[in-house]
């Protein structure tokens, strides 16, 4: 059997680019990751790979492209079945992309709006994002993880985001802990794996990040 | 036991088309309930409590929301004919990819087209044919996107068609015109049964977006 050519295309902070890195570390997967320098100038392989959204991550198996880091781990769940990360059930499989979705939707621009607002839109931001943070609660219920008692799918989805939320809890003024416990629970629970601890960003380096960003986009 | 499946839905809806299409192509029997978007039943309010919104498909009593899922739902549920996802990984990653585009493009795109004036309608109406031409150039020479069948990359784009001719009459443009292989596929979508009864009367649709328009206050 010839071998076979992983590579991701990735950026350190990206939540979306880590997303792909668990699936693939959860899966065994040997695999190159290449970190693109978003600031400096993308590569080559990344815009020929990407043309539609020139972002990363972008998957390359044995050289063809797989875009858009949900797409990407459901591609990664395929390719390589065990262990399996969504239920074999169509309905809970269902579910399990509904709130895959639902975190794309609305978790990450959420938790940006709390760094990238001023004066009283903080708050606004703050409530909204905690709102969002409940539902999930709601949805993860008494469970271990959002598909029951193994770590998969949509934790895979939604793990990588909370490197971000001590940089949002910073600059909100406030721990999420305190309004949501259980979800709080789920994310340690999360990185007492391995997958999970060794791929995120320490959450220090990340508020760096964000106050770099912040700078360039020129908000005080 | 029979299957007892219901689908909430509201007629002009491209979302709730898709769902239509993809019961159709499976020869799913199913009631169709329409709903008053402005008094939302109960029973919508219980099956889609996160977005409050439609399609939901309810299959023996469990609510499957979100047009595109429920279309997968579909195909994984009743997979014994008319396959709308590759069994390919690559391949169906690959027409998710699209559809997803169609998603995050297609509606706002065709809300501005439909809703903008003067210097904004012009550049409302570039950016939407410029997107029907990236579409084009993914179909090629293709008989449908995912090939020689019909999948689920022309069922989530085919809906918007029912659309074209208001987007047409509200930016005063031709989409066939500008986008001759795209319209071609879509006629040719247009000849399957699934589609054709799925899709509402373009006529009626355009009467209805000048309803909601005068509703908004927009000429």
């Amino acid at each position: 059997m010839s071998k076979e050519e992983v590579v991701l295309l990735d950026f350190w902070v990206s939540p979306f680019c880590n997303r792909a890195k668990i699936a693939l570390a959860e899966k065994g997967v040997a695999h190159e990751d290449r970190e693109e320098d978003l600031f400096g100038g993308k590569s080559e392989l990344l815009l020929k790979s990407n043309p539609i959204y020139q972002k990363v991550p972008v998957l390359l198996h044995n050289g063809k492209p797989v875009c858009e880091s949900t797409n990407i781990v459901s591609y990664i769940d395929e390719t390589w079945p065990s262990p399996a990360l969504l239920p074999p059930c169509p309905y809970g499989r269902a579910s399990a992309r509904f709130w895959a979705d639902f975190i794309d939707k609305k978790v990450f621009d959420a938790g940006s709006k709390i760094w990238k607002s001023k004066g009283e839109e903080v708050e606004v931001a703050k409530r909204d994002f905690i709102e969002i943070l409940k539902q999930l609660e709601g949805a993860l219920g008494e469970k271990d993880y959002f598909g029951g008692d193994s770590f998969g799918f949509v934790d895979i989805i939604a793990v990588p985001l909370t490197s971000w939320f001590h940089a949002c809890e910073k600059f909100g003024g406030f721990e999420f802990e305190d309004h949501c416990p259980k979800f709080s629970a789920w994310m340690k629970r999360c990185m007492e794996r391995e997958s999970v601890s060794k791929i995120l960003p320490d959450p220090e380096k990340v508020y760096e990040f964000v106050i770099m960003l912040r700078k360039m986009r020129g908000i005080e | 036991m029979a299957d007892k499946v219901i689908l909430l839905d509201f007629w002009p809806s491209m979302f709730g088309m898709r769902v239509r299409i993809a019961l159709a192509e499976k020869g799913v029997e199913y009631e169709f309930r329409e709903e008053d978007l402005f008094n939302k039943s109960p029973l919508l309010l219980k099956m889609n409590p996160v977005h409050k919104k439609i399609p939901v498909l309810i299959h023996n009593g469990k609510p499957v929301c979100e047009s595109l899922i429920a279309v997968q739902y579909i195909d994984e549920v009743w997979n014994d004919k008319a396959p709308l996802l590759p069994s390919d990984p690559y391949r169906k990653a690959h027409a998710r990819f699209w559809a997803d585009y169609v998603d995050k493009k297609m509606y706002d795109l065709g809300k501005n087209v439909s809703t903008k004036k003067g210097e904004e309608q012009e550049a409302a109406n570039k950016e939407f044919i410029e997107c029907l031409k990236l579409f084009e150039g993914e179909l090629g020479d293709k008989t449908y996107f995912g090939g020689e069948t019909f999948g689920f990359c022309d069922v989530a784009l085919i809906t918007f068609y029912s659309w074209f001719k208001t987007f047409e009459m509200c930016g005063n443009f031709s989409i066939e015109a500008e986008c001759p292989k795209l319209i071609a596929w879509a006629k040719r979508c247009m000849e399957k049964e699934s589609v054709a009864k799925s899709l509402p009367d373009r006529h009626k649709l355009y009467d209805f977006a000048l309803q909601v328009k005068k509703m908004n206050g927009i000429e």
